[in-house]
């Protein structure tokens, strides 16, 4: 058997499952619209992150969504690391002092407050489940650590949901005091619109719009969800080169051997 | 078996074999390495490998205990006389012998591995015959320098790595 | 078999080492001078393929058992701590995860391999049997894997399919119970999935061993599906096959990285990316796709206990095979109606996989019967009526030897019934 029938004969699983699967992702699916795809830096087998735009989502995530929204799984050391915003170190350190959080007890017994360093995680924008859920209407703001994994097709959708609030209902739509949102399934969502145009003053003088900080943000959102995505794509091209001259090599081995078998 | 017949030029298939098998050595050689570096210290236990600590409210006299890497740290704020005690038993004939300057960046502060050096006990502060630490499990006493004085202890408390970021705050590690 | 190679000790050592345990021996004669027919095809290297798949799960999970919590306050947590801050944490951890839905479509081709070529008919039925014994023992442990890192699937899927077990009369509620160590899928069953399902790959590599053993008593069938008959007819494992086994299996790595490095979440679900809630069912319940044909079969029958009845049953029913089709003739290239209902047989499994993902209404419950009842009838009709009624194609004598066995057509009088005689190349065919 030749080469290109094994590789057909794999390719042909892959597509099959692939098929499969797809079946499981649509029937997942509930949007009323089709994802809109402004195209990612990130995308792609050699994505990379844009720096400057994961730096504005972080200021768009901390004045405006962490108000509600927790990123439990974050920590400030994370904002300076190689792969992500590459904040400074000292800028990470001034942005976790503006915040404080309860460590352990003095010698009354009495609770010490101190000011957040880089080792600290996000701080909680509520102390459980039950208080986020009684601040918000009974809805519970889901934390946004993973959560463009925890959404098909992630970043597209949270891009064309931040962006795709409108004031016009449908008339066959009940949504009681809820917003409107043809992205979110079933169209009814608990969040009311978060950004407006200039609800951020960018630090780098980007023009604040809407969209801008939809993109910023979801831009954020996606590294946050997986911060090691740059060094796996990375890996992959090496070792995916490496497999394909080891591969060459097997099969002139195959050949070479098979030869004289008749 | 099948007779199989070996009419190519052996050097060249040899080759082929040769440089097949070294590639696939190496790549295996290489499916280690993450395996092995996962065992190292993660991440988030790299980022607490050294920490700060706020000595500005420490009186004279008094002390702080810090952990770090798992470790009590002790820092004290010597006063006066017990900084000359320090230096003047330099001279004497010590167990393991260390000046006291040699101790510490800043004379009022001594900055030492709260860990017994015989068998890694913590020794208690302000007891002992030498004015430093005691440490209860095998009788070894400590003085205002952290060095080993009278016991089964062998080396003097040790000054782990830190630095003055400045006045108010050390950072160990 | 050929049994006139033998090992001979070359060196001091060799020779006394053989004395005492002749593992040198043991390798040589199983691994590097075994008679292996010459002219298998690459269906034939998924043996390879599966044992590596199954190292390569033994030796991440192993890893990814140093950082993992068994707790359901700790466990969601802890894997995101290996994917973000363990080093290479998210290579092991993604390795892990498409290793497991690697490892599914290579034991399904291993076993469509065996439906074709009549790998499971006398004298290797208990090969087969010990195949199906791993293969339950796979879908086992992939299941409780699936549960560790407690997302909403883990969490509801294993509600679910715990459940299933209620439906058994009488006993049914007090084994649940047993199972679960409490009255829903909570911490006790987490903790118990975590131990078994670092214990039964383990147990897979026993029945592995058992089944090549058993594969090296009678040796390997091949794709004619004619026996070996002399050594003509065989090469020496190594280095031939040995060398195949691995080419093959680089082109199975390469799809393997492909998962892993570009693409590492298709397989699996977003729901898992959000921590179980024992209070909030999600939309959809679907379990990995390896498990979805399975899960159709179940959603398929309007009753409960008949749809758990008949899932099992659908694996059940394998460990028949060897009696179920009897006709002498192996391999389906000369069994050209048996063919048919094999391909049959794969689109109905490949739709069934399809159909598992779908809400079970409409025309998706309609085509899962009609799939499930095709899958229960190409085992426990067709194959049984097969053997007695189809006419085979002309064969060859043997391996080597391409010239027609008109035996099979012979009415006694030595006169031959008119078969074409073709040239076989035995070697290259398919």
């Amino acid at each position: 058997m030749n080469i290109s029938k094994i590789i057909f004969k794999n390719n042909f699983y892959f597509f099959l499952i692939l098929f499969i699967i797809s079946g499981s992702v649509s029937a997942a699916e509930g949007t009323t619209f089709k994802n809109q795809k402004p195209g990612f830096s990130f995308e792609g087998p050699f994505g990379k992150f844009d720096k400057e735009s994961l730096k504005r989502g972080y200021q768009v995530y901390s004045e405006v969504c962490s108000a509600c929204h927790g990123m439990k799984q974050l920590s400030f050391r994370n904002l300076s690391q190689p792969g992500g915003p590459e904040f400074s170190v000292e800028k990470v350190k001034a942005i976790a002092s503006g915040y404080s959080i309860i460590d352990g007890t003095n010698e009354y017994g009495e609770p010490i407050e101190r000011s957040m360093v880089l080792t600290d995680r996000f701080p909680k924008p509520y102390s459980s489940k039950d208080e986020a859920k009684a601040a918000n209407n009974g809805a519970y703001p889901p934390d946004l650590s993973l959560i463009v994994k925890a959404r098909v097709d992630g970043y597209n959708y949270l891009y064309s949901l931040l962006n795709g609030y409108e004031e016009e209902i449908p008339e066959d739509l009940d949504i009681g005091d809820l917003s409107y949102n043809p992205w979110f399934p079933g169209g009814a969502i608990a969040m009311y619109q978060p950004l407006y145009d200039e609800s951020v003053e960018y630090e780098d003088g980007t023009i604040a719009t809407i969209d801008q900080m939809s993109y910023d943000v979801t831009n954020f959102l996606a590294w946050a969800a997986e911060p090691t995505m740059e060094e796996r794509k990375k890996l992959g091209f090496i070792v995916m080169g490496f497999l394909f001259i080891f591969l060459i090599l097997m099969y002139l081995s195959v050949n070479r051997l098979f030869k004289d078998v008749h | 078996m099948t007779d199989t017949t070996d009419n190519q030029d052996p050097s060249r298939r040899d080759f082929l074999y040769i440089t097949t098998a070294v590639f696939g050595a190496t790549g295996a050689a290489s499916l280690a390495w993450p395996l092995i570096d996962q065992l190292n210290p993660s991440a988030s236990v790299s980022a607490l490998s050294s920490i700060e600590a706020d000595i500005s409210s420490i009186p004279e006299g008094g002390s702080l205990k810090v952990a770090w890497r798992g470790k009590p740290i002790f820092i004290r704020r010597r006063t006066k006389e017990e900084i000359e005690i320090a230096e003047k038993e330099d001279s004497l004939d010590l167990p393991h012998p260390e000046k006291d300057l040699d101790r510490v960046k800043n004379k009022e502060w001594l900055v030492v591995v709260g860990v017994c050096t015989h068998l890694g006990c913590i020794p208690i502060a302000d007891s002992g015959d030498f004015g430093g630490w005691f440490c209860p499990c095998h009788g070894s006493h400590y003085d205002i320098s952290g060095r080993i004085r009278k016991g089964p202890a062998p080396t003097n408390l040790e000054v782990p790595p830190y630095e003055f970021v400045n006045e108010n705050i050390i950072k160990i590690g | 078999m050929n049994h006139d190679y033998q090992y001979t000790p070359k060196n001091g050592f060799s020779k006394w080492l053989d004395k005492r345990l002749p593992l040198m021996r043991f390798a040589d004669e199983n691994l590097l001078s075994f008679p292996t027919p010459k002219n298998l095809n690459y269906f034939y290297t998924f043996g390879f393929i599966l044992t590596m798949c199954l190292v390569t799960q033994i030796i991440t999970g192993i890893v990814l058992a140093m950082h993992y919590v068994p707790n359901t306050l700790l466990a969601f947590d802890s894997i995101e701590h290996i994917m973000r801050d363990v080093n290479y944490g998210w290579l092991i951890r993604y390795t892990h995860s498409n290793g497991a839905s690697m490892f599914f479509l290579a034991v399904f081709i291993h076993m469509f391999r065996g439906l074709y070529y009549g790998s499971y008919k006398e004298p290797r039925e208990i090969i087969w049997i010990l195949g199906v014994v791993i293969f339950l023992l796979m879908i086992i442990t992939g299941f409780m894997g699936y549960v560790l890192p407690w997302g909403q699937m883990s969490f509801w899927g294993a509600t679910v399919i715990t459940n299933l077990v209620a439906t058994i009369p009488v006993i049914g509620e007090p084994v649940l119970t047993l199972l679960l160590g409490g009255y829903s899928v909570d911490n006790p069953t987490l903790n118990r999935f975590f131990s078994l399902h670092y214990l039964l790959p383990f147990v897979i590599f026993g029945v592995v061993i058992l089944h090549i053993w058993a594969l090296h008593v009678t040796g390997n069938n091949n794709p004619t599906g004619i026996e070996v008959k002399d050594s003509k007819d065989t090469i020496s494992f190594h280095p031939y096959y040995t060398v195949k086994d691995l080419f093959a299996y680089i082109v199975f790595l390469l799809m393997f990285c492909y998962f892993i490095f570009y693409n590492p979440n298709i397989l699996g679900h977003p729901d898992n990316y959000i921590e179980a809630d024992p209070m909030l069912t999600p939309a959809h319940i679907v379990p990995e796709w390896y498990l979805l044909p399975f899960y159709a079969i179940l959603r398929a029958v309007p009753d409960k206990l008949m749809g758990v009845l008949l899932m099992f049953g659908s694996i059940v029913v394998l460990f028949f095979l060897p009696w179920l089709d009897t006709m002498k003739v192996k391999s389906a290239r000369y069994r050209p109606l048996y063919k048919i209902f094999f391909l049959l047989f794969v689109v109905s499994c490949l739709l069934l996989g399809y159909l598992g993902a779908k809400a079970p209404e409409g025309i998706y419950l309609f085509l899962s019967r009609v799939s499930t009842i095709y899958y229960f009838a190409f085992f426990l009709v067709i194959m049984p009526v097969l053997s007695r009624i189809e006419k085979p194609l002309p064969m060859p004598i043997g391996i080597s030897n391409s010239a027609l066995d008109n035996s099979v057509y012979d009415s006694g009088d030595g006169i031959a019934s008119g078969a074409p005689s073709y040239a076989m190349d035995s070697v290259n065919r398919h």
